[in-house]
C-alpha cells in the first residue's frame, strides 16, 4: 500500500522553531503585500487581461512545442550562438564538462537558476573537480552552507544575518559582521574578483525567445548580467518549457513576474541575450550555448490533463500564499521545487507514488490559482494528482471509500447506518475519535486519524433532532 | 541522437506529426498615451522612487557641466555612444585592448541609452559598436545622458518600436534602478553586484 501520509516527523523541526516560523511568516506576509499593491486596480489595470493573455500564449506555445524549438534553434543558430540539446542532467554536466576541458577553463561563475539547482548541476561539476561558483547573494550563502534553497524567489530566505556571519567567517576568514550592508560588499567584493577571473558564465533563462533565438534572464543584482558578459564564454540553461513565440510577447509576461514576484513593475535589470559579440562590439561573450533541457518535461506534456503545470514562470507567488507553504517552509519539501507549484510537478517528475502525501498536503483553499499570473489551476492539479494516487491504493481502502460513496447515494439507508454507527460509535474523553480507546487498539485506523480530526458522531443524528425541534420537543 | 529523441518525445506528447504551428494568438499590449510632459514627469518619479537621481538639463552644454561637475577629481569611464561624443565630456574612452580594466577600476560608468521608459524609469541599452556592456555594469556609480526624445512610454511602446530586438544587437538589458537585494532577512541593500548608484541626466534638446 502506498503510503499517502504526511510525514509528519519531519514537520515538527521546522513547526517548533519559533524563529524560523517568524522568519517564513515576515518574508511571504511582506511579499504578499508588495505582490497585492503592485496588481492593484490603480496600479495595474488590466492585470486580468495580461493574466489570460500569458495563459493563452503559454498554452499555445506548448501546444506546438516542437515547433517553437525548432524555430528557436534555427535563430541561434542564425546569430552566431550553438544548441545542445539534453535529455537529462547528466548529458548537461558532460557537455559543461568536456566545453571547459577545450577551453582550458576551471572556473565557472552561476548566476541564480532552478533548473541547474534541479539537475545538481554544482555537484556534478565539483564531482570532477570544476569550480561552480554561485553569484547571487542568497545562492552564494547557501552554497557556503551546503544547502539547497529555500524558496523559488528567495532562496536563502531561512537564514538571519548571524548565520550569515558565522558562516562568512568561517568560510571567507573574513572578520565577523552582523551589519548586513556589509556582509553584501563582502560577497560583492569576493564575486568580483571571480566574475573577472571566469572561463565560462552560466545563467538559467526565464523565458526563451523563439523568433528572436534569444534568452531573457531577469534578476535585481547584476550577477546574471555579469555572468552572462564577462567571461569569454556564456552558456544558457533552460527547460524546453521556458519558450515563448515572439519577442512583443514579453511585455505581457515581464509585467506579471515581477509583479508577481516581488511586487516589482520591472524588476532591476532583464537582459535580452541573442548569441555572442558581433564585430565592433567591445565586450560580451565570444561564444554562446543554449542548453535545451528535458529532464522529464515531455512526460508532463504527454499528460494533457496535467500539461499546464508547464506554463509556470518560477514567481514563487503561489508560495508565499499557501497556508501550508507559511507554516511547513520549503526545505519540507521533496525535490527542488516547493509550494503549491512543487506539489504538482515533482510528483509528476518523480513519479506520483515517490512521495504520495504531497498532493495530499493542501487544504485547497484556492489562493495559489488565485494569484497565479499564469492561471494554473494549482487545486485541480492537485485533486488530478490524488485521483491517480488513489487508484493506486489497496482493494480494501478503495472497497471501504466505494461502499461509502454507494450508501451516500442511497438516502434512506444512510440514514439508517448513520443512526446505527452513532449508537456504536465508541467514546472519547475530548470528544475526538482518534482519543478513542477503543478505535486506537487498531494501527490502521490509529493512522488514518492521526491527520484527521473527526469529532465522534453525536447519539442523536441531525434528522433526528430536526424532527423533534419541529414537534416542540425539548432540543437541548 | 539527443535532438531528434526529444523533439520526437515532444511530438509523440502532443500527439502531432512535424508541421507548422497554428497562428499565435493576437498580440496584447497595454493601453497607454502620454504627452512628451508627462513621460518626463513620469520617468522622474518611477526612478526617484527607486532611490536613482534624475537631473534635468535644459541643453547639452549644462549636461556636460552637470556630468563634470559629479566626477570631479574621480575616476570615470565613458561609452563610445555617439551621443555622448558629441557632448565632448572630459573624459576617457579607452580602446578596446584597455575597456574592460578601465571599467572594472573606475568610479563613474558614463553611457546615453536607446530609450527610456517613462512607466517604470528604465533604461534600455543596446550593446553594439556604441555602447559596451560592462560599462553600466562595473563602475559602482552610473551615469546615463538621454536626450528627452528618447523617452517612450512602457515597454509595450518599446517592443513595437523593436519588434526583433536581436535583429539589432546581441544583447539588449533594460536597467531599473540601482542593483540591489534584499537576500538577507529582507533587508534592502543597493549596490550587490551592479552600481548601487544611478543618475540619469535628461537632456532636453
Amino acid at each position: 500500500m502506498s503510503e499517502s501520509f504526511v510525514p509528519v516527523e519531519h514537520l515538527r523541526g521546522a513547526l517548533a522553531d519559533q524563529r524560523l516560523q517568524s522568519a517564513i511568516y515576515a518574508a511571504t506576509g511582506r511579499l504578499i503585500e508588495k505582490r497585492a499593491g503592485a496588481v492593484s486596480a490603480e496600479a495595474l489595470p488590466d492585470y486580468q487581461q495580461l493574466r489570460e493573455q500569458a495563459h493563452r500564449v503559454k498554452r499555445h506555445a506548448l501546444d506546438n512545442l516542437d515547433t517553437y524549438l525548432e524555430q528557436l534553434e534555427e535563430n541561434i543558430i542564425a546569430h552566431g550562438g550553438r544548441v545542445i540539446w539534453c535529455a537529462t542532467g547528466a548529458e548537461v554536466a558532460d557537455f559543461i564538462l568536456n566545453l571547459a576541458k577545450l577551453r582550458g577553463a576551471n572556473l565557472i561563475v552561476k548566476s541564480k537558476s532552478m533548473t541547474t539547482e534541479e539537475i545538481d548541476l554544482n555537484e556534478r561539476l565539483e564531482h570532477h573537480r570544476l569550480e561552480a561558483v554561485e553569484t547571487d547573494l542568497g545562492e552564494y550563502i547557501l552554497q557556503l552552507a551546503h544547502e539547497r534553497p529555500y524558496h523559488i524567489v528567495a532562496p536563502a530566505l531561512h537564514k538571519t544575518r548571524y548565520e550569515v556571519a558565522d558562516l562568512f567567517t568561517a568560510r571567507l576568514g573574513v572578520e565577523r559582521d552582523l551589519v548586513i550592508e556589509n556582509q553584501t560588499l563582502t560577497a560583492r567584493r569576493v564575486l568580483r574578483e571571480r566574475f573577472l577571473a571566469a572561463g565560462i558564465g552560466i545563467t538559467g533563462a526565464n523565458f526563451l525567445v523563439a523568433d528572436s533565438g534569444a534568452v531573457v534572464v531577469v534578476e535585481n543584482e547584476g550577477n546574471a548580467r555579469l555572468t552572462s558578459s564577462a567571461p569569454p564564454v556564456h552558456i544558457a540553461i533552460a527547460g524546453i518549457e521556458k519558450i515563448i513565440p515572439r519577442a512583443q510577447d514579453l511585455p505581457v509576461f515581464l509585467k506579471l513576474l515581477g509583479r508577481s514576484a516581488t511586487g516589482q513593475p520591472l524588476t532591476v535589470y532583464t537582459s535580452f541575450l541573442s548569441g555572442p559579440r558581433r564585430p565592433g562590439e567591445m565586450d560580451g561573450p565570444e561564444e554562446f550555448y543554449v542548453v535545451l533541457l528535458d529532464n522529464g518535461r515531455t512526460k508532463l506534456l504527454a499528460d494533457a490533463d496535467k500539461r499546464e503545470s508547464l506554463y509556470c514562470i518560477r514567481c514563487g507567488a503561489c508560495l508565499n500564499h499557501c497556508p501550508v507553504y507559511r507554516k511547513i517552509g520549503g526545505h519540507n519539501y521533496p525535490g527542488t521545487y516547493s509550494g503549491p507549484i512543487g506539489a504538482i510537478i515533482t510528483p509528476q517528475y518523480a513519479g506520483v507514488l515517490k512521495h504520495p502525501w504531497l498532493p495530499f498536503a493542501s487544504s485547497l483553499c484556492g489562493a495559489c490559482a488565485e494569484v497565479c499570473p499564469v492561471k494554473i489551476d494549482i487545486p485541480r492539479l492537485l485533486l488530478t494528482l490524488r485521483r491517480d494516487i488513489a487508484r493506486s491504493r489497496s482493494w480494501t481502502e478503495r472497497l471501504a471509500f466505494g461502499a461509502f460513496a454507494w450508501l451516500g447515494t442511497h438516502p434512506r439507508l444512510y440514514s439508517l447506518a448513520g443512526s446505527i454507527a452513532a449508537r456504536l460509535a465508541p467514546r472519547a474523553k475530548d470528544g475526538w475519535l482518534r482519543r478513542a480507546p477503543f478505535l486506537s487498539r487498531f494501527g490502521v485506523f490509529r493512522k488514518w486519524l492521526s491527520q484527521r480530526d473527526i469529532p465522534v458522531p453525536a447519539r442523536r443524528s441531525f434528522r433526528k433532532y430536526w424532527r423533534d425541534r419541529a414537534k416542540g420537543a425539548p432540543t437541548a | 541522437m539527443t535532438r531528434e529523441g526529444i523533439l520526437s518525445r515532444v511530438r509523440a506528447a502532443l500527439g502531432r506529426p512535424p508541421g507548422i504551428a497554428p497562428a499565435p494568438p493576437p498580440l496584447y499590449f497595454s493601453p497607454a498615451q502620454r504627452g512628451s510632459e508627462e513621460r518626463v514627469a513620469g520617468f522622474t518619479s518611477a526612478l526617484e522612487a527607486l532611490a536613482g537621481r534624475v537631473v534635468h538639463c535644459p541643453s547639452r552644454e549644462a549636461a556636460r557641466d552637470a556630468v563634470t561637475a559629479m566626477i570631479a577629481g574621480k575616476s570615470a569611464v565613458a561609452s563610445r555612444s555617439s551621443y555622448l561624443r558629441e557632448l565632448r565630456l572630459p573624459v576617457d574612452v579607452p580602446d578596446a585592448t584597455a575597456y574592460r580594466e578601465a571599467c572594472a577600476t573606475a568610479e563613474f560608468g558614463i553611457t546615453s541609452a536607446d530609450y527610456a521608459l517613462a512607466d517604470t524609469g528604465t533604461l534600455v541599452m543596446l550593446s553594439g559598436a556604441d555602447e559596451s556592456r560592462l560599462v553600466s555594469l562595473l563602475p559602482p556609480k552610473h551615469i546615463a545622458v538621454v536626450p528627452v526624445s528618447r523617452l517612450i512610454d512602457s515597454l509595450d511602446q518599446l517592443l513595437q518600436r523593436l519588434p526583433r530586438p536581436a535583429a539589432q544587437t546581441s544583447s539588449m538589458v533594460l536597467i531599473t534602478g540601482p542593483s540591489r537585494t534584499a537576500d538577507i532577512e529582507q533587508i534592502l541593500v543597493r549596490g550587490v553586484h551592479g552600481p548601487g548608484e544611478i543618475t540619469v541626466i535628461l537632456v532636453a534638446d
